[in-house]
């Protein structure tokens, strides 16, 4: 059982646990996912750790509400516990120890970026984080990321930072030159988007992705993504790749594939549902 | 005591069926196929072992199991006797007694086979095992002295739990790390619950945490923790965490929506409890027409469960022809009587869908059977021009599994084969001293028995290995 220390609403829907698990605060690196269900019978989920107090033997989950388990998840209250926490599960990040990174967060992305940032921070190398969100309210890790370099935010509606996608302002950054590396996490066409972009000027780019995962060791390959024409269990190959070789439009569709169920199960904790067999 | 009876009478008593649900009403649901002998059925078929005294049955079984010392014990009426010697010989005879390919091992030796039916030994360790759980007490549970010494397990399938079970036996602290969130391996995530229910598993692995094994579930090593910290906190390991990498058939389309391995699709619906859609959690995909690839248990267990789920055609594609099929041959009957169709001498040749990716068919090549290969099994060869589309908006690969190097990646010292399976000595042994390792992960996808075999060897060798320690 791992419980629950704190937990803090970061924007409109996504919500930040602080939980214990001791061992994998001592080891996880950035990168690493655990599995999580909260309950017996619940589904297993993929979360990515955002954060790790090995002192304190926690570690922090970044949550976006978007289904049944993880609207389930956000419910959870200090001193509740979460039943199974697997991990850490797939590679750490692979890291630049000097030059200049350009770390691209969309959404709750933005918390999977901000390990990374920091770890990059640490060994020296200049960090220009890039993160958006809707609106002013939906925009998270600002200050933490502030620590870690510089940060530019931009919102779809002008209404904090400046106006316009994440890819105008990660563009900018890429035409001062001297970016190595990029990283980005967020919606899947988030990080075609910044693939697409950072491949005319030859940036390596690292994407962090999301498919839907069972088991999370390799064990049942519904994990599989398309990586330059070879088949990869992102599980254990991942999550991270190149991702100019990502086929991302297999992702997307991949990731449909349960799409009546969730919309069901979704209506069913809204208390719409009828048909309970 | 039980009146004795002739060897004429013996030799008269035909082969007792198994008693089983109805195969129309099965096929509707995930209760047990196979409804176990009442203690008459038992007591007759028990009969018609003739008490061989080179038993070939002992010899056939890979754990030497002492067949007609417990069908003894069962014609005496000493079911608590058959029992103790059931359980001395195997730990865990509820499960091989439902899952062991029988006709190839006990029975396939059996006297009584030779002209006519073998004794059904496996239906008879099923009868005592499942007598002996819903008495309880019969088995000795006596604590044994604690030996000081402290012995990790990796991995909770038969072969990890067998060997947890011998260990504790002899005073050792024991604990299993499971990388999933209940112990059990294949017995939990792939085994159906019509073929082996889910509570015979839980309280096999109930008795063992009473007798003391501690079990940390969602441990994954080689993440968690590796090998050697292991090694450093215990004084010896077993590893036994199988062989669970999925292998695909590397076609074209066989990352398309509704193509599964049979890993996943037998892990949503068994250990994620799909099975109980729309009630449970973890979805899967029901298909209209479902193929299963493979002519192995895997294949057998993921067509019925097809069939289960609701499928109104549920089909085998298998490259040979029913004689070669690995699986069972229980398994193959029972999918036959529940109306799975066998599409056999067929091999795909690419998964082919619509412009969403989701299945719509198999293109396959109708095979012939040529000259015997290497496995001794005639090899299947393509007739030319023989291309046609199986339609079908489901795909599941059963056409094996591998070692995973998750474990073995973080551990350098450990010696594998080609196919990265561990090696190890006589004994068990890996090249590290210390380290065991048995079951799946040394033997590449076999089976239970052998699994529950190496384990209990490990355990013996662990025992020698700590007393020269
Ligand atoms: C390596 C990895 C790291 C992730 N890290 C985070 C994170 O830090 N924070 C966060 O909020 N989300 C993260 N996700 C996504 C998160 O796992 C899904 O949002 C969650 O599983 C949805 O479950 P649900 O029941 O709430 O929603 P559902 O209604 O079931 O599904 C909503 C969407 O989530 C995806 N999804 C559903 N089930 C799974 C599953 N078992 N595994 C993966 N995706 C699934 C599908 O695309 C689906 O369309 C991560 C995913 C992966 C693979
Ligand atoms: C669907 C199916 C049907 C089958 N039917 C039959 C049958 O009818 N008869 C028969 O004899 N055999 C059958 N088999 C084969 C049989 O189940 C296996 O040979 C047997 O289970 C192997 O036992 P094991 O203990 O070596 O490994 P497994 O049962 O695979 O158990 C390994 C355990 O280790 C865990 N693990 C893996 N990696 C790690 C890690 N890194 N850290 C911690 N834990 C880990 C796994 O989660 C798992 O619980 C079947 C197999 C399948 C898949
Ligand atoms: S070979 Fe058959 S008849 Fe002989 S002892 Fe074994 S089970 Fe009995
Ligand atoms: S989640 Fe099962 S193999 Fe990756």
């Amino acid at each position: 059982m791992h419980t629950i220390l704190a937990k803090k609403q970061l924007s409109p829907n996504v919500t930040r646990l602080d939980l214990l698990a001791p061992r994998i605060a001592e080891i996880k690196k950035p990168g690493q996912f655990v599995i999580v269900r909260a309950k017996e019978g619940d589904e297993r989920i993929p979360l990515t750790i955002a954060d790790a107090d090995p002192t304190q033997g926690t570690i922090a989950l970044v949550i976006q509400a978007v289904g049944k388990a993880t609207r389930e998840l956000v419910a959870l209250e200090v001193c509740d516990a979460i039943r199974d926490v697997a991990g850490p599960l797939g590679h750490p990040t692979e890291l630049i120890s000097s030059g200049r990174a350009l770390c691209v967060g969309g959404g709750v992305g933005t918390a999977v970026v901000h390990p990374i940032a920091k770890a990059l921070h640490a060994m020296g190398v200049h960090v220009t984080s890039v993160i958006g969100g809707r609106s002013r309210e939906w925009v998270i890790f600002e200050e933490e990321l502030a620590k870690c370099g510089d940060v530019i935010v931009c919102t779809d509606d002008g209404s904090y930072g400046r106006k316009g996608f994440v890819t105008d302002a990660a563009k900018e950054v890429l035409e001062t030159g001297g970016v190595d590396i990029a990283y980005a996490v967020g919606p899947v066409p988030m990080m075609r988007a910044v693939a697409n972009l950072t491949r005319p000027y030859n940036v390596h780019t690292i994407v962090s992705l999301n498919p839907v995962m069972v088991d999370g060791t390799g064990m049942c390959g519904g994990c599989r993504v398309d990586i330059g024409g070879e088949t990869k269990f992102a599980c254990v190959d991942g999550p991270e790749f190149d991702g100019h070789k990502v086929d991302f439009d297999l992702l997307a569709d991949r990731l449909s594939t349960y799409r009546e169920f969730e919309q069901r199960a979704n209506a069913c904790a809204d208390g719409q549902c009828k048909i309970r067999r | 005591m039980q009146p004795t009876i002739s060897a004429k009478e013996r030799m008269q008593i035909t082969r007792q069926a198994m008693p089983e649900q109805d195969a129309h009403e099965r096929s509707g649901n995930f209760k047990e196929v196979n409804l176990g002998f009442s203690e008459q059925l038992a007591l007759l078929e028990a009969q018609r072992c003739i008490q061989c005294k080179e038993a070939k049955c002992i010899k056939g079984c890979p754990v030497m199991v002492n067949i007609p010392r417990f069908i003894k014990c069962i014609t005496d009426g000493d079911l608590a006797g058959a029992a103790r010697s059931l359980f001395g010989d195997n730990a865990l005879p509820s499960i091989s007694g439902r899952v062991c390919p029988q006709e190839e091992q006990c029975e396939g030796s059996c006297i009584r086979g030779v002209k006519g039916q073998p004794v059904a030994i496996g239906y008879l360790e099923r009868f005592v095992a499942d007598w002996a759980r819903t008495q309880g007490g019969v088995l000795d549970t006596t604590a044994p002295v604690p030996s000081g010494k402290k012995v990790a397990v990796i991995g909770a399938g038969p072969a990890g739990l067998t060997a947890a079970g011998e260990l504790v036996k002899q005073g050792h602290d024991v604990t299993i790390y499971e990388a999933l969130h209940k112990p059990g391996g294949v017995l939990v995530y792939g085994i159906p619950e019509f073929r082996l229910p889910k509570k015979i598993v839980a309280a096999e692995v109930d008795r063992l945490t009473k007798a003391g094994v501690k079990i940390e579930c969602n441990v994954v090593i080689g993440r968690t923790y590796t090998i050697p910290e292991l090694r450093a906190q215990f004084d010896a390991l077993f590893i036994a965490n199988g062989a669970g990498l999925p292998v695909f058939m590397n076609v074209p389309g066989e990352n398309f929506k509704g193509v599964y391995a049979a890993n996943e699709y037998l892990t949503r619906v068994n250990l994620m409890e799909a099975y109980d859609l729309p009630n449970t959690n973890t979805p899967v995909l029901i298909g209209k027409r479902v193929a299963v690839v493979g002519g192995g248990n895997v294949a057998m267990d993921a067509v019925r469960t097809a069939k289960r789920l609701g499928a109104e055609q549920a089909m085998i594609v298998y490259r040979r022809t029913k004689e070669e099929m690995p699986a069972r041959v229980e398994e193959v009957h029972h999918a036959e009587h529940e109306g799975v169709d066998f599409q056999l001498l067929v091999a795909p040749l690419e998964v082919l869908g619509d412009d969403k990716r989701w299945v719509t068919g198999l293109k396959c090549n109708r095979m012939e059977l040529g000259e015997p290969d290497a496995s001794g099994r005639r090899k299947p060869q393509v007739i030319p021009g023989s291309e046609f589309v199986l339609e079908c908006d489901v795909v599941v690969v059963a056409i094996g599994t591998k070692a995973n190097p998750l474990l073995t990646a973080t551990c350098p010292d450990l010696k594998l084969n080609k196919w990265g399976n561990i090696e190890t000595d006589a004994n068990g042994m890996t090249s590290i001293p210390g380290v065991f390792a048995g079951g799946d992960i040394v033997r590449g996808a076999a089976t239970v028995i052998l699994a529950m075999g190496d384990g209990k060897n490990a355990a013996k060798a662990i025992n020698g290995y700590l007393e020269q320690a």
